[in-house]
């Protein structure tokens, strides 16, 4: 046989370009609105206006009539679909069901937000659909509004649902309230403080899109929407709508201009047009405007919370006790209510040992969009209350705040939180020095004299954060609420040249799974990346997945990584037959079939080939080809940690806070591609930063009216509004999948908000100051004091 | 968007007429304000005629005591521009200073005075260098242009044609942005002539405005440090979502005495 190749060198783990890049650079990117399907119609929403009102009639005559108009549907027309579903059943402290208020595909009676939509115009061409919804008149009665939580949540507030009295979906708790109890009784100190997590708008640079084709012959619904899930919508618009039999459903999800958890949801928008498609017998289209964006994507976090640490005589942590009120917004979302139950009250022991924990979650309905993953989805939020306990218990006992952390860092793996999970492994210490390594934090004292200097306040903060991964395995979730199974999938197929596809039932929606992936399989089978191509977000090809949310790649990596050894086994009984020696003393590496028992040797393409030609081995023992799928449901979360450190100036004169100096330990496990994670780190702490500074969405309180609607009014984190990031990874590998891998997507949106206010509130020597931490805000607190001071 | 005819003249004359002959058409410069409005179909002109080809409406130079920029000349050609640089640095960088490269490089002197936004940033240098705003049938002083919210002294069809600015070589422009438009949260823009101090502030809410009791006060000696004291008219800042009236107030009175900070004014 042939002489070897010389053995290839190692991808996986290392800093290889994405291969996706290519086509994004050069502008061929394919996404959902570049696309047009023969006989192609638009569709266009006709949404409230107002906050909270009753439809007394629609009139849509004048739409109808209007040029290019094919049909106007409103509500009525779609009383045949079941109300949107909420995916998370969450059950009271009480044991009753949360009160799910109706919410139908288009509203039929009453409009609980401004941007609900109430009828959709379908036209030959998007303006025309545009021009024709204008003409839609809706005879409106207003009724009061609530938009924000507490308000919602207080005694006479409008109520938005009949069957949630006081506006409340739940009343959920996890813990041990006793044992809280008890040890805040037995503390020598207790510090508290009520804080809010700022509501978000996600933000994806490509907005949502669907456009949907029914095939009256075959009766097949043939879909092309971005999404971070479309295995999963396959299963919802089949089994919940009934829009078409689930193998008669075909969705396509191709290039995803970003999601940020916003993707993965069930939106009434796009139920609306796959069910118009086939009204209308032609393909319907409709990409969301930027302001139809900020009106009706779910907005992230949106928190109202009061929490009490309490501490022994030394700073160590004895009981942490958080009442949330969490802003549900007018419906739950599709896993609107796990966001601030089993997303975040499991996260609230952080780093650190906390004998007991109790977390009382109060979900609220108001009339603004509803509220659902984003970005960290609960896990931001839980970082941020934890750590900005612990920078107010550093600042009132004078413990240095990497002190105070150090005498309660979790030291032992696997730990078993008081609240749920069970951390699979970390080295907390070895990020908490990295950290303060990176950040020079021993040399903050000069910095910090040399700002004061030039008449600026110089700040600096820690945030230590813990999150919750590779979301699984399915029974937990079951038992927990889930409605669905959080396995994934990859089906590997190697073809008789050799060169290998992955169908991967995750979806990149900006991750660079193709490289990763293609990493991984050409180490497997010591082949070069390029004959690697990885297949995702066409459920025609790819039957079995659950899609890309919660930074769980390494579940569908874990996958197929178990399909590529499949393949290797069944190789190397075939190698045994051609090399005429026992299967078992095969062995395999860097691309070669070798034995101890002869010289000969088989290239993993010679064995590719010889699979396919099915001579050389016995088919009634071994079947032909090289295929394998594998389904992997892991044993457990993974773990990611880190500690991240803001040092930070003040204008006293202006309030204006500068983010001077950013660094960031991330303990991810084995990483895949290091450029890759850099990348999403430093995305991560953009939108983290964003949080703490600049981004908030904002509802007028009494007309529930969007009041930052567009990029004029939302103020949205920019290359100039943050310094070189300086970064460190650790490795403890996660025992929960067979790589190692922990995953990063979200860990900077995570653990910078409450390092940038644990930074500002160092600055200016206060308890607290609620994000986003804007120039007035800083200024109103030193002009508060320059008054005092007279 | 709604439906719209375009046309594009390379004459002032043709451009005139068009807009003559067609009460709902609309001049079309750079389109920084007027393109967004119309794609959230909250103005649907007939027709846009377009002013990037009008010659007229072009070129930077020198001029008898200062400069004149035609006013389709983009904020980023006026940043850069050697004669601008030279005689009105101050207007330079502020030039340079609005919006980003994308805006800079299509936005117009002429769209942004004609649009007249209170956060504006050209506003403030016009009004206190004492610039004059030639139109297509006269010239106006800037204080007499500029009349309230997005309203100037333009009538139904006129345009602005060109602007000519006095040297200024000690001048500078401050602005505090507002931190999602970027726009000047306040700006005020400070000049030392001969003749004294003018000082003008943008941003407050209500519309550019002079603050002559800073100017006389600075006439008559006092320094950046001295202006806390100096009356300032509450009622010249409105409060929205990005900043209260006071905080504005507050900030206008730092960005003033951090204009006359600058090196331009150490001779």
């Amino acid at each position: 046989m042939n002489a070897p190749p010389a053995p290839p060198l190692r991808k996986f783990g290392t800093a290889v370009p994405r291969l996706e890049d290519r086509r994004f650079l050069m502008g061929a990117g394919n996404y959902v609105d570049d696309q047009l399907f023969p006989g192609q119609t638009w569709a266009a929403f006709v949404r409230s206006p107002h906050g909270h009102a009753a439809i007394r009639s629609i009139d849509t005559r004048a739409a109808r009539a209007a040029p290019g108009v094919i049909a106007v549907l409103t509500g009525a027309d779609f009383a045949s679909l079941p109300p949107m579903p909420c995916g998370w059943m969450i059950h009271s402290r009480d044991g009753e069901p949360m009160r799910v208020g109706e919410r139908r595909v288009v509203a039929t009676q009453r409009v609980r937000y401004v941007g609900e939509p109430v009828a959709v115009v379908i036209a030959e061409s998007r303006d025309a659909a545009r021009d024709a919804a204008d003409l839609v008149e809706v005879d409106w009665d207003e009724l009061p509004a609530v938009a924000d939580v507490a308000a919602a949540a207080a005694d006479g507030a409008p109520e938005l649902h009949a069957n949630a009295p006081g506006n409340l979906a739940f009343d959920w708790e996890l813990g041990d309230s006793a044992a809280v109890e008890a040890a805040m009784a037995r503390s020598a100190h207790c510090v508290t403080l009520t804080l809010r997590n700022n509501r978000l708008v996600p933000n994806a640079i490509e907005p949502r899109a669907i456009n949907a084709r029914w095939d009256p012959v075959e009766e097949k619904l043939d879909i092309r929407m971005t999404h971070q899930n479309p295995i999963g919508m396959r299963m919802f618009y089949a089994a919940v709508y009934g829009l078409a039999a689930e193998h008669r459903l075909r969705i396509v999800s191709p290039d995803v201009g970003g999601g940020f958890g916003s993707k993965a949801h069930n939106y009434p928008e796009e139920v609306a047009v796959a069910f118009a498609a086939k009204l209308v017998g032609r393909p319907v289209k409709w990409t969301a405007e930027r302001t139809e964006a900020f009106l009706t994507d779910a907005h992230g976090r949106d928190h109202l919370s009061t929490a009490t640490l309490a501490l022994d005589p030394d700073g160590r942590f004895l009981a942490l006790r958080v009442d949330t009120l969490a802003a549900m917004g007018a419906y739950l979302s599709s896993t609107g209510s796990l966001i601030p139950t089993y997303m975040y009250a499991t996260m609230l022991s952080g780093q650190y040992a906390i004998p007991a924990i109790h977390c009382r979650t109060r979900a609220i309905y108001t009339n603004t969009a509803p509220v659902d993953a984003y970005r960290g989805a609960g896990r931001p939020e839980a970082a941020y209350l934890v750590e900005r306990m612990v920078g107010l218990a550093a600042r009132r006992l004078a413990i240095d705040e990497a002190e105070i952390r150090r005498r309660n860092l979790i030291r032992h793996f696997p730990y078993r939180t008081p609240v749920e999970w069970v951390y699979d492994s970390g080295n907390y210490e070895a990020g908490l020095d990295q950290a303060l390594a990176l950040a020079d934090w021993a040399g903050f004292p000069a910095r910090k004299a040399e700002a004061a200097a030039r008449g600026r306040l110089r700040g600096i903060g820690m945030s230590a954060y813990v999150e919750a991964c590779g979301i699984g395995p399915s029974a937990i979730l079951a038992r927990l609420g889930a409605g669905a199974g959080m396995w994934d999938s990859a089906e590997v197929r190697v073809h008789p040249a050799g060169t290998v596809e992955v169908l991967s039932g995750a979806h990149s929606h900006g991750q660079g799974h193709a490289t990763a992936i293609a990493q991984l399989v050409a180490d497997r089978f010591g082949i070069p990346m390029e004959q690697v191509s990885v297949i995702q977000g066409d459920t025609d090809r790819i039957q079995a997945g659950t899609g890309t949310y919660g930074s769980r790649a390494s579940v569908g990596m874990s996958a197929t990584a178990r399909a590529c050894d499949r393949i290797i086994e069944k190789a190397k009984r075939i190698a045994g037959h051609l090399l005429a020696v026992p299967a078992e003393t095969v062995d395999f590496a860097d691309g070669l079939f070798a034995s101890a028992a002869t010289n000969a040797t088989l290239s993993f393409g010679e064995l590719a080939f010889a699979a396919h030609a099915a001579s050389g081995f016995p088919t009634d023992e071994i079947e032909p080809g090289l295929v394998a799928q594998s389904f992997f449901d892991p044993p457990n979360f993974t773990f990611p940690s880190g500690v991240h450190v803001a040092e930070i100036e003040i204008d006293p004169e202006t309030g204006q806070t500068e983010v001077v100096g950013f660094a960031a330990a991330d303990d991810f496990g084995v990483l895949a591609n290091p450029m890759i994670v850099e990348g999403q780190v430093m995305g991560g702490v953009a939108q983290g930063l964003g949080q703490a500074l600049l981004e908030t969405c904002v509802y007028d309180p009494e007309t529930a009216q969007l009041m930052t609607a567009s990029f004029m009014d939302y103020a949205m984190p920019r290359a100039d509004s943050f310094p070189e990031l300086r970064l460190g990874f650790g490795c403890t590998p996660s025992p929960s999948n067979p790589l190692g891998m922990k995953g990063c997507g979200e860990a900077g949106a995570i653990g910078a908000p409450a390092a940038v206010i644990n930074a500002v509130c160092h600055a200016l020597d206060i308890d607290h100051i609620d994000m986003p931490a804007t120039a007035e805000r800083v200024w109103e607190i030193l002009e508060a004091r320059r008054r005092e001071q007279g | 968007m709604h439906a719209f005819a375009y046309c594009r003249p390379a004459a002032l004359a043709d451009a005139l007429r068009e807009l003559a002959a067609d009460a709902e058409a609309r001049p079309l410069a750079g389109g920084q304000t007027l393109l967004p409005v119309m794609r959230a179909r909250l103005a649907a002109p007939s027709r846009l005629v377009d002013l990037a080809r009008v010659r007229e409406l072009t070129g930077i130079a020198a001029a008898p005591g200062g400069l004149r920029l035609g006013a389709m000349e983009t904020h980023a050609a006026i940043a850069e521009h050697p004669a601008v640089k030279r005689l009105a640095p101050a207007l330079a960088r502020l030039a340079g200073g609005i919006g980003d490269p994308q805006v800079r490089n299509r936005g117009t002197i002429g769209g942004s005075l004609a649009n007249n936004d209170p956060a504006a940033c050209y506003p403030a240098a016009l009004l206190a260098l004492g610039a004059a705003i030639e139109t297509d049938r006269r010239t106006l002083a800037a204080e007499d242009f500029f009349t309230g919210l997005f309203a100037t002294a333009l009538a139904p069809g006129e345009l602005v044609v060109a602007v000519q600015v006095p040297a200024a070589p000690a001048a500078a422009y401050v602005k505090f942005p507002q931190p999602a438009s970027r726009f000047a949260l306040v700006g005020a823009f400070v000049l030392r002539t001969e003749a004294g101090y003018r000082v003008a502030i943008t941003g407050g809410g209500m519309g550019v405005f002079r603050w002559t009791e800073a100017e006389a006060a600075l006439d008559s000696g006092a320094t950046g440090a001295d202006l806390a004291g100096v009356p300032l008219d509450p009622e010249l800042f409105t409060g929205d979502l990005h900043a209260s009236a006071r905080y504005r107030r507050a900030l206008a009175r730092v960005a003033v005495a951090r204009a006359l900070a600058d090196p331009a004014f150490a001779a």
